[in-house]
């Protein structure tokens, strides 16, 4: 996109080093300089917050990791060592907690705004592909953090997790021998869980640094999904988003602020302050709380649901392949949700009928989670399969059908124009 | 409303706003068995703090009447200074008990009177022994329980106030066992372990089982969360910087915004 200003001028050492290496120029250009649509709304803020969260946690994590022990006889009380009496361990450690669930939070937000206002459309696709990516990573990267602690939780939830590949015919059992090191969730599974959630990070990190690069190319989506037509409809982003960014991180500081120092264990689950114990098995093992919509959705696969039995169950395949599967094509569905949504037009503001769909999508995302944290019998088993079906079915059928069938409201002129000219 | 529902209320929609979105207010912990009522902690809220003399008969309660089975290896006897007790008081507690140390340097493995810098001493030598003792079971470590439990402090103090001498009809109680009405599937291999004046208090409080059960819960919300008083007084001045700052931001962003229009 073009910019608003001509090319910054330097002077004194900075000119020396830019001469030379033009990191000066490209950060005015592409966070300065860099023109975004005035029209931003403060869901744009979101991809700026997840950033902070990510590099607060990447901080928080590093000086964790000098005082975690990744060893299953010392693990559970090198943590409670660090809570009672390493200098601020506690708030250190709280801050990474909780940086989970507000990464969650604020991403799952930041997706939101994503499918509601068409921001994967073209020709933005590859950005869209990427921030899936980001969120598979993110998951792989949260999953194993959670079993560091090695509470009762930890041990469970990762066996229970590392075990749905045993779903996959022959390749299935070595595979999961193969992630473990062994025959169960034990000390080899705890060391390179640690060694990978200290890596995985920096490769998230590297991924959001594609990601924004791909951002800066055809520049922010906007409210109204229109392209912005000459600098009338942009501002630059610094100081005029910064300013608005900064409300944002004031408002998310707030909420983070309250869940560390007045909830720091309510998004928790109490059982992970027991210590792991192989014997015995928690009554119900539940994953964090962002994970619960696709535990819903692998856990509805039933051997004797009927839509099992008539569409999977027929040739071979087995109820918890047909989750497993369910669960990693609900992720990898998304990705390709440029491609199944047939509208031409971006923004769910000029969608009548889409819109609502998508706050239908949003409602049974919700009831995947709340179910997903209920035990697995009676009316929950069977809200969770029929939220698993909508969420499909919005995916695979709604999404295309509504793009082709909708006759979407007039589009503004512009953006700084946003009065919609009469008809003639 | 009692405070500490009141309190309780506040944290969850404060919280809740933010959650709601996204998991409809369900969060991972379903709510299992019976919900414990809910009691008047000071340690309730967003000011809240412990109340020491409670915990100090608490800390009485535990070394008399819990030591006997349940360990608490997450403490040192030097902690208890934050209970209110001096540095001389934390050392003659400690003194009272035999810790094993070494080996010296014979290569021998020796008892000593435990000091400050000691972990609370084990009534058991190990786990196995303390399951040997105990039909089979090893009693659980208290130092997290309060933090280990739904409901936390509230669950230990119906826990400890809900023992049935009489199971309801039709509950048949397995040998060893004991009813309570708090506890996943009512039956309990603990004895009722409070009793009227099971200790005697040194500030004069009578020592009833509700008073006693309260007490040592508040000892446990202690042991669970050393850091509680640090992290709600930091968590205060963080909110108000944080005021300020959102003030500021949203001051900065109306005058710039001002003039592009």
């Amino acid at each position: 996109m073009q910019s608003n200003e001509p090319g910054p001028e330097f002077s004194g050492v900075v000119k020396w080093i830019d001469r030379r290496l033009p990191i000066f120029t490209m950060m005015s250009k592409e966070y300065q300089q860099f023109p975004v649509p005035r029209n931003l709304n403060y869901f744009w803020s979101f991809g700026a917050l997840a950033s902070i969260t990510l590099i607060v946690m990447i901080a928080t994590g590093i000086f964790l990791a000098m005082q975690y022990q990744p060893n299953t006889e010392l693990a559970f009380n090198s943590v409670e060592r660090i809570m009672r009496d390493v200098n601020y361990g506690w708030l250190i450690r709280y801050i990474h907690m909780n940086g989970a669930s507000m990464f969650f939070i604020v991403v799952y937000i930041h997706i939101f705004r994503g499918i509601y206002y068409g921001s994967y459309k073209e020709p933005r696709e590859l950005l869209w592909i990427l921030g899936v990516i980001i969120l598979i990573l993110m998951m792989a990267t949260a999953f194993m953090g959670y079993v560091l602690p090695w509470g009762q939780m930890s041990l469970w939830g990762a066996t229970v997790i590392t075990n749905l590949f045993s779903a996959f015919p022959i390749i299935g059992e070595p595979i999961v021998t193969w992630l473990w090191g062994g025959f169960a969730v034990d000390n080899a599974t705890l060391n390179r869980f640690f060694a990978l959630h200290y890596l995985l990070p920096f490769v998230i990190f590297a991924v959001v640094f594609l990601h924004i690069a791909a951002l800066h190319i055809p520049g922010s989506n906007n409210p109204d999904g229109i392209d912005p037509k000459g600098p009338q409809d942009t501002v630059n982003f610094h100081p005029y988003m910064t300013a608005k960014d900064m409300i944002g991180i004031a408002v998310f500081l707030l909420v983070y602020a309250a869940l560390v120092f007045y909830a720091p264990n309510f998004l928790g689950h109490p059982d992970n302050y027991i210590p792991a114990n192989p014997l015995v098995t928690p009554p119900h093992i539940v994953p964090e709380w962002y994970f619960l919509p696709f535990y819903a959705i692998l856990r509805s696969f039933v051997a004797d649901w009927w839509f099992f039995q008539i569409f999977l169950g027929w040739w071979g395949m087995t109820a918890k392949l047909a989750g497993v599967l369910a669960m990693f094509g609900s992720l990898i569905l998304l990705a390709v949700l440029p491609w199944l949504d047939t509208s031409r037009v971006r923004s769910c503001k000029y969608r009548p009928v889409y819109k609502w769909l998508v706050f239908l999508f949003v409602i049974d995302f919700a009831i995947l989670g709340y179910v997903g944290g209920k035990p697995a019998e009676g009316w929950y088993v069977i809200v969770a399969q029929w939220a698993t079906l909508y969420y499909f079915f919005h995916l695979l059928i709604l999404t295309p059908f509504v793009g082709w069938m909708e006759r979407p409201k007039p589009l503004p002129a512009s953006i700084s124009q946003p009065a919609v000219a009469p008809a003639e | 409303m009692s405070m500490s529902i009141k309190s309780r209320m506040i944290g969850r929609a404060l919280l809740g706003a933010a959650m709601a979105l996204m998991i409809g207010g369900g969060s991972a912990q379903a709510a299992e068995g019976i919900v414990p009522p809910s009691q008047d902690w000071s340690f309730n809220g967003v000011f809240g703090t412990f109340d020491k003399a409670s915990a100090q008969r608490g800390l009485k309660i535990y070394k008399e009447v819990c030591s006997g089975c349940h360990s608490l290896n997450l403490m040192y006897y030097r902690n208890i200074t934050a209970l209110g007790y001096s540095e001389d008081q934390a050392k003659a507690f400690a003194a009272e008990y035999e810790t094993t140390d070494g080996p010296n340097d014979d290569g021998d493995y020796f008892t000593r009177p435990a000091r400050p810098s000691d972990r609370f001493v084990a009534p058991f030598e190990n786990e196995k022994a303390a399951a040997a003792s105990n039909g089979g079971k090893a009693p659980p470590d208290l130092s997290l329980m309060v933090k280990a439990r739904m409901h936390g402090a509230d669950y230990i103090y119906a826990l400890l106030t809900g023992y049935k001498e009489v199971p309801p009809e039709g509950v048949t109680l397995s040998p060893g066992g004991h009813y309570n009405e708090y506890f996943p599937g009512h039956q309990i291999a603990m004895a009722p372990p409070l009793f009227e004046d099971a200790v005697e208090f040194d500030d004069g409080t009578p020592a009833t089982v509700e008073q006693m059960a309260k007490d040592v819960s508040m000892f446990l919300a202690w042991t669970a969360e050393p850091e509680m008083e640090d992290r709600k007084g930091m968590g205060v001045k963080v909110f108000l910087f944080l005021l300020v700052f959102l003030g500021l931001a949203i001051a900065n962003k109306k005058r710039l915004w001002a003039k592009l229009h």
